[in-house]
């Protein structure tokens, strides 16, 4: 237990609360841009694009900073339910982070879609005009994003549940900045 | 540890503030979606307004449905450089493949009766980049603003003979349109239409000079004037059959693509208002449309005529039409995608 970290590397956190903050509102512009015929749908569906494969980028760095120096250990109390719920749930957000933006990629290639990201900038598509795999693409992007979107507030629960009922310092080891000593774990 | 695990001391009082929180984001993310909104103009909404009563033309496009594709090139004649760094616009031959079409939510529909008739075209230049867009032959849109045109095709599906006039009170500029609709001659060609863009982009030329403009295609052949019902007896698919029928025996078809530039002042956010008399023309070149194939299996079928799909040099203006017609074409394309077993292809294997 001496040589686990107590808290996630600082680069660990700011990269988790900057994605937080991008990831959700990818949830309420993809939601919004389709919702709607106002001019604002065209700098919603750029700002959309772009932010979807600068997250693409971002979550690559972050898994490899997750390899580099892993993640502090759950409170030994947690129970065991609980912790396989832990590790699942952040294996699966992963697992979101990387997929959504390539089933968002995905169908726009399989669309015949130029993609262009803010500033000009064309990503070449990989995939052929297809309406089978635009349509499964599609629908994958689609109602993955409404789970994504619960999973996040899943997310969000337990990490209130575990900063404001537990108290247990799980909250401790990703918050921003410090928080009082009591609340990091195995002190 | 402080709290070995041991459900709190601290009571209700977070568990509530927790549930506020997640049904705060819940509440939030359902009002964004337009949930909570029925009165939002969504593409679905735009999509049932186009739906004729008879149904959705399953496979095909909810709009300008029946069509017929065509390859062919855009001769740029280099003029175009001077309002717009857009390469499409440097001396050269770009490859060029469209649609004609008629604006009727029927891909069955009988030639003769639709008014509206269309071109859809997506030019691609040598950098990779491409411009598409769909003309159509009016030389002014119907109404003003998207909203108008959901309330258009609302009344004009409506059996209530007051539904129209009250939209008419209500929409003034339509007037114009219907008087176009009625003493506008028909033409028994694609090839005798010209065909206009009638949405305002910005140009902008490699100085970083500015000016709003909109483009047409306008045709190289003299239009032959004929009556409706002379059109009528040609048959239901005259149209598609006539320019096979003229390339194979006359070769490429030709429209000259001019640019229309704005003066100060006059209405850019507004399409149902055509700009005066005597503004700046600038000829960009010619469209040549050299082969016709038929939709099935055409290289038409499978691209989406979105006319936000712009080069560097052509942006979007105050013009709210484009980014309406992105999300519903958008939301076409993604339901014809869907329903691709019900397109009548001719092709064994399907994509």
């Amino acid at each position: 237990m001496s040589n686990a970290p107590h808290r996630f590397a600082l680069i660990q956190r700011l990269l988790h609360w900057l994605m937080a903050a991008c990831i959700v509102a990818m949830f309420f512009i993809g939601v919004g841009m389709v919702s709607t015929v106002a001019p604002k749908y065209l700098p919603l569906i750029l700002i959309h694009k772009t932010l979807g494969v600068t997250l693409l980028v971002l979550v690559v760095i972050r898994l490899a900073l997750r390899l580099h120096y892993g993640a502090p250990p759950l409170p030994a109390d947690l129970p065991p339910a609980i912790k396989l719920g832990a590790r699942l749930s952040h294996r699966l957000l992963y697992g979101f982070m990387i997929v959504m933006p390539l089933l968002g990629l995905g169908m726009l290639w399989a669309a015949a879609y130029p993609v262009v990201l803010y500033g000009g900038i064309r990503i070449p598509a990989l995939l052929p005009q297809s309406d089978r795999v635009h349509t499964l693409l599609w629908n994958a992007h689609f109602y993955l994003g409404f789970a994504f979107f619960a999973l996040v507030l899943l997310h969000l629960a337990a990490a209130l549940f575990h900063a404001l009922v537990r108290r247990d310092g799980v909250f401790g080891t990703i918050a921003p900045f410090r928080l009082r000593n009591r609340t990091t774990p195995a002190e | 540890m402080n709290q070995s695990g041991k459900l709190p001391r601290s009571g209700l009082g977070p568990l509530v503030l927790i549930a506020a929180i997640l049904g705060g984001g819940a509440a939030a993310f359902a009002y964004t979606a337009g949930w909570l909104s029925p009165g939002r103009l969504t593409p679905e909404q735009m999509i049932a307004a186009l739906t004729p009563p008879s149904g959705a033309p399953l496979g095909h496009r909810r709009n300008h449905a029946k069509g017929i594709c065509f390859t062919g090139i855009f001769e740029a004649n280099g003029n175009g450089v001077e309002l717009s760094r857009a390469k499409v616009f440097e001396r050269g031959t770009y490859p060029a493949l469209g649609r004609f079409n008629l604006g009727t939510a029927d891909p069955n529909a009988v030639d003769a009766t639709v008014r509206v008739r269309g071109l859809g075209l997506q030019i691609a230049a040598a950098d990779g980049e491409e411009w598409r867009m769909a003309l159509i032959n009016p030389p002014f849109f119907a109404v003003s603003t998207p909203r108008a045109f959901h309330d258009l095709l609302i009344a004009s599906a409506e059996k209530e003979p007051e539904a129209m006039k009250i939209f008419i009170h209500a929409n003034p500029e339509f007037a114009a349109f219907a008087t176009w609709a009625k003493t506008a001659p028909w033409t028994t060609s694609y090839a005798e239409e010209p065909y206009h863009g009638l949405n305002s982009f910005i140009f902008t030329n490699a100085k970083g000079g500015e000016h709003a403009v909109r483009w047409s295609l306008l045709p190289t052949v003299q239009p032959v004037p004929v009556s409706q019902a002379e059109l009528e007896k040609r048959g239901p698919d005259f149209l598609e059959q006539e320019i096979v029928e003229r390339i194979r025996t006359a070769g490429p078809q030709r429209w000259t693509m001019v640019t229309t530039v704005a003066d100060p002042g006059d209405p850019i956010a507004d399409p149902s208002r055509p700009w005066p008399e005597g503004r700046r023309k600038v000829q960009l070149g010619t469209l040549a449309v050299q082969r016709i194939e038929p939709e099935r299996d055409g290289p038409c079928r499978d691209i989406n005529f979105d006319p936000t799909v712009l080069p560097r040099g052509i942006r979007l203006s105050d013009d709210p039409f484009p980014a309406a017609r992105s999300s519903v074409y958008r939301k076409s394309y993604d339901l014809r995608a869907a329903e691709a077993g019900d397109y009548p292809r001719t092709e064994s294997a399907r994509p």
